[in-house]
């Protein structure tokens, strides 16, 4: 009789701890570093095997969707006109990103500073936002040329807004009582912006930077698939012409990889420039 | 309950009120002619029920508002205008700033480098209990360390008069009775003139030389205490039959201002 109810109990207390572990285990697998890094590289392995059997199975002239390995032939037998056409997109790209986040530095900054500005301009900038980028890029091709200035310009045009937003919006989340106690410690308008309302605004400026920086790729490309003298995105209309379907796949690839690779930047300035949010997320993760 | 000043003050409030706009152009009182003084090296206490309006009183100390009539007049050395530091109810830490720069930003504000303000905070650290701690960001710290980091950058800009708003309202029983007694210690070492807000009424008996009871709002001062027994003061001191009597006393004054309002 006691023996059954200490057996009982005992296998009550293997199950409970068995699923503890089952538990802990799942928590820890799916927080894991090589986790997070391998669950999207699964995905996207499948994908690529999902597109192979489909050309094999569909038995798909190369012309309309080539294997995923004669796309990686055709990029390597390219490389150089791919790497030459890279060039150009990545300067615009970056270029376009810097010059948006100045500006909307600038801009925001004004903004902050007079109320009346913020009330008068925020509706201009949010109507410029509202002009489609497919009907800005072919306009600039003929007011200002093929070169790499108009399509720069497009991107400052375009992703000036949501960063003066994301700008303001830090700007004006600093606590007004931390505001009332740096004004009580001699702080003038200008220290409280600086030492108060600066820092406070960056995680807002990492997230709109994100935004852009996603967004700044794709826009170059768009941009020169109107019209110019060398990039991804012209590449790819001409190797469209032609029928190079693959070579059309490859440049797709090298844009998503460069769209990768702004969007990791994004976070390795976030991680230099707030170093008391790399050490609060390594101690949470512990 | 006569005030025996055997100092000259170093800050005298004289019959100040003050009112805040209401609906239909009506004027809602908040504080209603209260005077106090303070001594140098003194600590006083305000202490209300919640919503006596004594954040406004304190700003008004604080300089951060002014009393439509009546009078805040500082008898120390003009110089040192603004002659409070405060110390708000929030921590208010800046999550960017380290430990000692947090504490130094007072000093950095006030046009000090950096280097020499990490160095004067740096002196202070072991009697805020806060050594090893200098370059720790705020989220490392516990409540009651953040809290003492709050009160350094107070404390180490040296303003002849410390305001403190309840300073430790936010921090369980046993962090708050021993930043308490840790407090009573470095004012008495110091000699602060301190201004206490708070209604801790242990808190206030054990901390002051006098305590100023508000009444329900519009704010008077209902009733001034002396304390004469020497401070600092410790734990034993709340087992003696002055305290618990004052206690009851101050308790009584309080709910009963509070029932007045009904």
């Amino acid at each position: 009789m006691t023996g059954g109810v200490i057996g009982g109990s005992s296998v009550v207390r293997a199950r409970a701890a068995g699923g503890k572990n089952r538990e802990r285990f799942r928590r820890s697998a799916s927080d894991s570093l090589l986790f997070r890094f391998l669950s999207p590289l699964f995905v996207a392995v499948a994908a690529i095997a999902l597109w192979h059997f489909t050309v094999v199975i569909g038995q798909m002239p190369p012309t309309v969707l080539p294997t995923p390995m004669r796309v990686l032939e055709a990029a390597t037998q390219n490389s150089d006109a791919l790497w030459a056409n890279t060039g150009p997109t990545v300067f615009v790209a970056l270029v376009g990103l810097a010059a948006s986040v100045l500006v909307s530095i600038i801009l925001s900054t004004a903004m902050a500073f007079i109320p009346v500005l913020r009330t008068a301009t925020l509706p201009v900038l949010i109507a410029a936002q509202s002009i489609p980028v497919i009907v800005l890029a072919p306009l600039f091709v003929i007011w200002f040329g093929f070169g790499l200035g108009p399509k720069i310009l497009l991107i400052v045009i375009a992703g000036t807004l949501p960063m003066t937003i994301a700008l303001l919006q830090g700007f004006l989340s600093a606590d007004p009582d931390a505001m009332v106690l740096m004004r009580s410690l001699g702080a003038n308008r200008i220290k409280v912006f600086l030492r108060l309302q600066v820092p406070s605004s960056l995680p807002f400026l990492f997230t709109g930077l994100r935004v852009v920086a996603s967004f700044a790729v794709l826009a170059a490309v768009f941009a020169e698939t109107v019209g110019a003298q060398s990039g991804l995105g012209i590449y790819m209309m001409t190797q469209k012409n032609m029928l190079r379907t693959d070579l059309v796949l490859a440049a797709a690839v090298v844009t998503v990889l460069l769209g990768l690779a702004l969007f990791a930047m994004t976070y390795v300035l976030e991680t230099i420039a707030m170093p008391w949010e790399r050490r609060r997320k390594a101690m949470r993760s512990e | 309950m006569t005030t025996q000043m055997t100092k000259a003050p170093i800050l005298s409030v004289e019959n100040i009120s003050k009112s805040y706009p209401g609906r239909r152009g009506t004027r809602i009182p908040v504080i209603n002619d209260v005077s106090l003084e303070l001594a140098p090296g003194e600590f006083i206490s305000v202490i209300g029920p919640s919503g006596s309006g004594k954040s406004t009183l304190f700003q008004m100390l604080a300089g951060i508002l002014r009393p439509d009539s009546g009078s805040v007049a500082f008898h120390g050395d003009d110089r040192k205008e603004p002659f409070s530091a405060y110390m708000p109810q929030k921590d208010l830490l800046m999550p960017w700033l380290t430990a000692e720069d947090n504490a130094a930003l007072g000093l950095t504000l006030g046009g000090m480098s950096k280097r020499d303000a990490r160095a004067k905070v740096g002196e202070l650290l072991s009697t805020f209990r806060l050594d090893g701690y200098a370059k720790a960001y705020p989220f490392e710290l516990s409540g009651g360390m953040r809290q003492r980091v709050a009160l350094l950058r107070t404390m180490v800009i040296e303003r002849p008069v410390l305001l403190l708003d309840e300073p430790f309202g936010a921090l369980d029983y046993l962090t708050r009775t021993e930043l308490q007694l840790w407090l009573s210690n470095i004012c008495a070492e110091l000699g602060l003139a301190t201004i206490l807000i708070t209604h801790d009424v242990p808190e206030a008996l054990l901390l002051s030389d006098r305590v100023y009871v508000l009444s329900d709002k519009p704010a008077d001062v209902r009733m001034v205490l002396e304390l004469p027994e020497p401070r600092p003061r410790t734990l034993d001191y709340m087992e003696t039959e002055t305290f618990t009597h004052n206690e009851k006393l101050l308790l009584e004054v309080l709910t009963e201002s509070g029932r007045g309002a009904h």
